[in-house]
């Protein structure tokens, strides 16, 4: 088991978020769309150049920014 | 005492059709999250009585994090709670996320009624929910729905009178979601199945490679067909009334008043080489109507087509993944694509659906760049219609043009404008097919909709012009323009005329140009021009209302700073 951040995921990785550095508002934002410490997620694919990053929460697929990305920590096998 | 229904959901689990199935009021639902961006209200009757319903902008939480989302909780907030009564529309097919929303509602007090929308679509996902044991942990009705076929509305209605407040303790988000957890532990189970084909093209339209493909395929072949549709129409359906049976009609009109006459101006225009020619003659009863079913209307009716099915699918948000780095140096997020989409249909809905968007900034970068950069279907419909003619490099001239001038514009308000452009967070819904029915009502009530907003303006328009030039009352403002457009433009004075024209309606406007005789060139710097200046009468209203004055003044500004660069620098390019 190791920390790393959502952007170095590969892709199809399972991981459990860990972490979310943000601040309260955006805390929450990721909270009600199923976000949250300890929840279960797969990445599904990542764009280049600083691009968004797809994941698969329960059964929603969402769609983050980078920077976005970049604040949550994952933790994988 | 009821007084309202309030339908609340998460974005994109089908509120405006239920909405529509309960009132008889068609209001523009899709595929994508964000759809509804304006309250609407209809009214269900019950027995004796009449009960206001209000459809509300999707939202996750009862705490917003968008304008649209602002105004769906302030307005649930606004009434008492005993006053109304809350349907809360979930998506059954994601049952875990959706109840965060529902359960708040009844931490808060509300009378809710969970209405369990797309049923239909649980069973080929493997999804069972029991409903009973659902309704003991929320104590609250829940019924499950397919909207888009009118499954299970009845009972929706009938039992809306069950609904009532329960006393639940205020929760933590965190004890919330283990709450959530329980409850879908214990109603929900799934069974195994292998990934359908369907599941295939969904994670290849959000995978970097694999999506741009998709998407170039996507675009090009909308593309083709909006095209070869619209000239299907004209061809087959369009010219043969206009020519073979309306033309022979206004003959007989116009030898009845003799061929001359204000009347005869003003409903038939003037003649071209001795005979009525729909594009030119500028009469209120020849071009007017020409321009606007025969030229627009076509290429509207398949440019929505094509747009309401893209919508309804659920591709749309597809594309604003791929487009999130490009337009993220434009100030925006990738969602912006959908209402620059929109956009091309026509610019107010467009500028009205710029809502979805977090940042007031974002909101006035995409409403400038959206009324400058983006043509409108009309426009582009009389851009092919005025440079079509000449080699193709015209018409695609003046998109590259465009599209340019967005690409620069939105580098340097991005550069110029405080703040920052902030990130997304977007769902990307599982595509789903529509019934033909449902498509066949949005796109003829878009097609209402143009037609009821355009012809009155049009017609009204032309009549407007006619009388300004019969009475020669166009030669001051020609006058006052002309060194602009002659010196830097490069365009001769009674270009004027439809410039200023293009502020009420950009079709007119082009219209007003065929009969100049302008060169190839001076066309394409004339079409630029119009499509780049002052958007039309009806945008600009919609601006004020969405920017306030203030911001309406510097959009106008840049607009007006653009143009004049623009058209200044396409005239000593390519004229000179």
């Amino acid at each position: 088991m190791k920390k790393i951040s959502l952007l170095k995921m590969q892709e199809r990785q399972k991981g459990k978020v860990a972490e979310i550095l943000a601040g309260p508002g955006l805390t929450h934002r990721f909270m009600s769309m199923g976000i949250y410490k300890g929840r279960e997620i797969t990445k599904l694919s990542h764009f280049a150049l600083r691009g968004p990053v797809a994941i698969k929460v329960g059964r929603s697929v969402l769609a983050l920014g980078h920077g976005m990305a970049g604040k949550i920590t994952v933790e994988v096998e | 005492m009821i007084k309202k229904i309030f339908l609340i959901g998460n974005p994109n689990v089908g509120k405006s059709v239920v909405f529509s199935r309960l009132t008889g009021v068609t209001v523009i639902a899709s595929n994508y999250p964000g759809t509804t961006v304006e309250i609407s209200k209809g009214y269900l009757t019950i027995g004796e009585e009449r009960i206001e319903v209000v459809d509300l902008p999707g939202t996750y939480s009862l705490e917003p994090a968008s304008k649209a989302e602002e105004t769906a909780v302030s307005l649930l907030r606004e009434l008492p709670k005993e006053e109304s009564i809350v349907i809360n529309i979930l998506d059954a097919t994601n049952l875990e996320r959706n109840l965060f929303l529902t359960l708040q509602l009844i931490e808060e007090g509300f009378s809710i009624i969970a209405c369990l929308n797309m049923c239909d679509d649980t069973t080929h996902r493997g999804i069972h929910i029991d409903t009973k044991k659902l309704e003991e942990f929320l104590q609250a009705p829940v019924i499950p729905t397919c909207a888009v076929t009118g499954v299970g509305i009845k009972l929706l209605i009938e039992r809306l009178k069950d609904a009532h407040p329960v006393r639940m303790k205020k929760l933590s988000h965190e004890e919330r979601w283990q709450e959530i957890g329980r409850i879908v532990e214990a109603v929900q189970q799934l069974t195994h199945r292998h990934h359908t084909f369907r599941e295939i093209l969904e994670d290849a339209s959000v995978g970097p490679i694999s999506g741009l493909l998709m998407a170039a395929g996507v675009i090009f072949t909308s593309f083709k067909i909006v095209r070869f549709l619209g000239e299907l129409i004209i061809k087959k359906i369009c010219d043969p009334f206009f020519y073979g049976f309306y033309q022979p009609l206004l003959d007989s009109l116009g030898s009845y008043w003799g061929g001359q006459g204000f009347w005869y101006h003003l409903l038939i225009g003037d003649l071209i080489n001795g005979r009525i020619d729909f594009k030119q003659s500028m009469g209120v009863l020849t071009t007017a109507p020409y321009i606007e079913f025969a030229m627009v209307l076509p290429y509207l009716a398949s440019f929505y087509l094509i747009l309401s099915l893209l919508e309804d699918i659920g591709y749309l948000p597809r594309l604003a993944i791929l487009l999130d780095n490009l337009l993220h140096r434009l100030g925006l997020h990738g969602f912006a694509i959908i209402p620059v989409l929109l956009g091309f249909g026509c610019n107010v809905p467009g500028i009205l659906a710029t809502r979805v968007l977090e940042s007031r900034r974002e909101r006035f970068i995409a409403s400038t760049l959206i009324s400058i950069g983006v043509p409108c279907v009309p426009l582009q419909a009389m851009i092919f219609g005025l440079l079509g003619k000449f080699s193709g490099f015209y018409v695609s001239g003046v998109y590259l043009v465009l599209f340019s001038i967005v690409m620069m514009l939105g580098l340097i308000l991005n550069r110029a404008l405080k703040g920052y452009s902030p990130e997304f967070l977007l769902e990307i819904p599982p595509y789903r097919f529509p019934p033909p029915l449902l498509l066949a009502k949005k796109l003829y009530f878009r097609i209402k909709g143009f037609l009821l907003e355009a012809v009155p303006v049009v017609l009204l328009g032309v009549l407007a012009i006619n009388v300004l030039i019969y009475f020669k009352l166009f030669d001051f403002i020609t006058s006052v323009f002309a060194p602009v457009v002659k010196g830097l433009f490069g365009l001769p004075k009674e270009a004027v005329a439809s410039l200023v024209i293009g502020f009420l309606r950009k079709d007119v406007a082009v219209g007003l140009l065929m009969p100049l005789g302008l060169s190839a060139k001076q066309l394409f710097i004339a079409a630029t021009l119009l499509a780049i200046s002052f958007p039309c009468i009806a945008t600009f209203v919609v601006l004020l209302k969405e920017l306030g004055f203030k911001d309406l003044i510097k959009a106008t500004l840049i607009m007006i700073v653009v143009t004049v660069i623009v058209g200044t620098l396409l005239n000593f390019v390519i004229l000179r």
